[in-house]
């Protein structure tokens, strides 16, 4: 097969005249037909609604208008991202039929950059989950190995653009739901800093955590992407309101005397296959003229524990809205209290029922302090901790999952052991910071390898450039089995 | 930091009954072990001596968001109300709450 056509190149030729919109979706729209009852990344296709926008881009560029950066480029959205008067579920039975009133921002934005959103992906239940498997609407699969997880919550993004259903998808990443999933698929993603995405229309579930990211086949597409979806929205009051890093123009200038710490605690525990990819990516960085050294940053050990009382008291609070009064599901009852809790308790399934009451259990009275405020103490420690590293560091380097995509059903009745599979990716979003994975080749047993690239607040350019130098000395990865068809937009 | 004693299958049912869930006598059982199994691991966090050390609410706060005070269109009514389970008079309907008399 021939590598998809990137983003940017589509883009360009649409913008150009030289590619219609209408040809770029049917191919895409194609390789979905073919493949998609054997991954099931989507909930939703949407072939119509993307057929009339991608004629309306067409319609522009012959009209001598600019459709925009992401003109003519299919993205595959997260199903818990708003798309108005179409079904947003995610992957829940109580938001089920749903149809959002408004758009979310990052919507609008892709709409006025000139994409094609080709439709919604599966994920697990609000997006609490590691594999995909808490999706009320079934598993997402592995394109590289269909017995396995493609990870999660966002593996229907992750999927969708390792299938070559997209070029690009948008996730969410709450404590690796965009990097892990990214690594198990072959894929890149990346989750910004906090605040440079607005969360206007992202479904809550730990709101201080919660960042929409890009995925993509390239670095260059990520840094595209996230230029178009970044930058202040007052509609989110926890936008940052500063200037967001303008990314794609920095790709290229390399990291000849940058300081690459590998993090040795992210190395503990990661399977001999992954730390050796690790270790040749480190190599590749020092070829390019790049400092690389070990770094510990001892606070990240806490960060899981953390997290797991952090993110469930965010979404015990977020959750309580699902109470059959205004949207989604109704189990009626003979008065409101009982109706509430006949909804939640068939609407809702058993991880984020355990997550809700685990959030419940850690703000109550008599263990909010035990729990949740040494939590957040634990998340002050692991920020200062990070900060001494890039006293030293430019970027951080280790892998994004301790081990390569896991046999479907693996993990999924013990909590525990499900939620160790995010231990790389959390301290990250406990700081707010940005760190992206890349596809670093193989593990043994041929499985996508994800490293992951970690930087300060705001740091986006440098990640990405360091990334962009990675993703050059990768080794190849064999193409997904089932293969997507080779990119033959034809012009 | 005392050290928190262990989740109870009780303390369970009241936090299901806090977050307006329903549990079967099985899942009763399941959660209270898993969520165990979780506060266990969560012990690392809880019995840390962290005197002195500001909690970190939010990573990147900002403080004092306002928007000018004008006048602008919400979402339109019928629109929101269509997605609502149940309405009467432009209004979301509801049971009955407590013991009124309809």
């Amino acid at each position: 097969m021939t590598a998809p056509r990137p983003a940017l190149e589509t883009a360009t030729m649409v913008r150009a005249g030289e590619a219609s919109a209408v040809e770029v979706l049917e191919h895409h729209l194609a390789v979905i037909d073919a493949a998609e009852e054997s991954i099931h990344a989507f909930n939703l296709v949407l072939g119509d609604t993307a057929r009339d926008r991608a004629r309306d881009v067409d319609a522009r560029v012959a009209a001598g208008e600019d459709p925009g950066p992401l003109a003519g480029v299919p993205v595959a959205l997260k199903d818990n991202l708003c798309t108005r008067g179409v079904p947003t579920t995610c992957s829940s039975r109580i938001l089920e039929g749903w149809r959002p009133p408004y758009d979310a921002t990052v919507v609008t934005r892709l709409a006025d950059a000139g994409a094609v959103v080709i439709g919604k992906t599966n994920m697990d239940e609000f997006a609490m989950g590691s594999s995909t498997e808490t999706s009320a609407f079934g598993t997402t699969r592995n394109p590289y190995d269909t017995t396995r997880v493609p990870g999660g919550s966002s593996g229907g993004s992750a999927a969708a653009v390792a299938a070559g259903f997209a070029p690009l998808a948008l996730g969410s990443d709450t404590g690796g739901s965009i990097r892990q999933p990214a690594a198990l698929c072959g894929v890149v993603g990346m989750k910004p800093t906090y605040g440079t995405v607005s969360r206007y229309g992202l479904v809550a579930f730990a709101s201080s955590l919660d960042q929409i990211g890009p995925f993509a086949n390239t670095v260059a597409d990520a840094a595209l992407l996230f230029d178009v979806i970044g930058g202040h929205d007052p509609l989110d009051s926890t936008s940052l309101n500063r200037p967001t890093p303008r990314v794609l123009s920095v790709l290229d200038d390399g990291v000849d005397g940058m300081t690459v710490g590998i993090l040795t605690e992210f190395l503990d525990g990661a399977a001999p296959d992954v730390v050796a990819r690790v270790h040749q990516a480190a190599e590749a960085l020092t070829a390019a003229g790049a400092h690389v050294e070990e770094v510990s940053v001892p606070e990240v050990a806490l960060g899981l524990s953390a997290y797991y009382l952090i993110a469930p008291a965010e979404a015990s609070s977020n959750l309580a809205r699902y109470d059959g009064v205004r949207y989604g599901l109704r189990v009626d009852a003979e008065d409101t209290m009982a109706m509430n809790t006949a909804t939640r308790s068939v609407g809702f399934g058993a991880e984020v029922k355990r997550r809700i009451m685990l959030g419940t259990y850690a703000l109550s009275a008599g263990y909010m302090d035990a729990y949740y405020g040494q939590a957040l103490r634990v998340r002050t420690k692991i920020i200062e901790g990070f900060a001494r590293a890039y006293r030293r560091c430019d970027v951080l380097l280790g892998p994004t999952t301790p081990s390569t995509a896991f046999p479907i059903g693996a993990k999924v009745g013990d909590p525990m052991t499900m939620y160790l599979s995010d231990v790389c990716t959390i301290p990250t979003n406990l700081a707010g910071h940005p760190a992206i994975s890349i596809p670093f080749g193989a593990g043994d047993d041929g499985l996508p390898v994800g490293v992951q690239l970690l930087g300060p607040a705001l740091s986006e350019g440098t990640v990405l450039k360091v990334a962009a130098v990675a993703e050059a000395a990768a080794p190849p990865l064999a193409a997904p089995v089932p293969a997507p068809a080779a990119e033959g937009v034809s012009t | 930091m005392t050290e928190p004693a262990r989740l109870t299958r009780e303390d369970v049912a009241h936090v299901a009954s806090l977050a307006r869930l329903h549990l079967s006598e099985e899942e009763l059982d399941l959660f209270t072990g898993q969520l165990a199994q979780v506060l266990d691991h969560a012990a690392d966090v809880a019995n840390i001596d962290l005197a002195g050390v500001e909690p970190t609410a939010h990573a990147m706060a900002v403080t004092n968001v306002l928007r000018l005070d004008e006048p602008r269109p919400c979402l339109d009514r019928d629109e929101v109300l269509a997605q609502a389970p149940a309405v009467e008079d432009h209004r979301f309907r509801v049971p009955r709450i407590l013991g009124e008399t309809p």
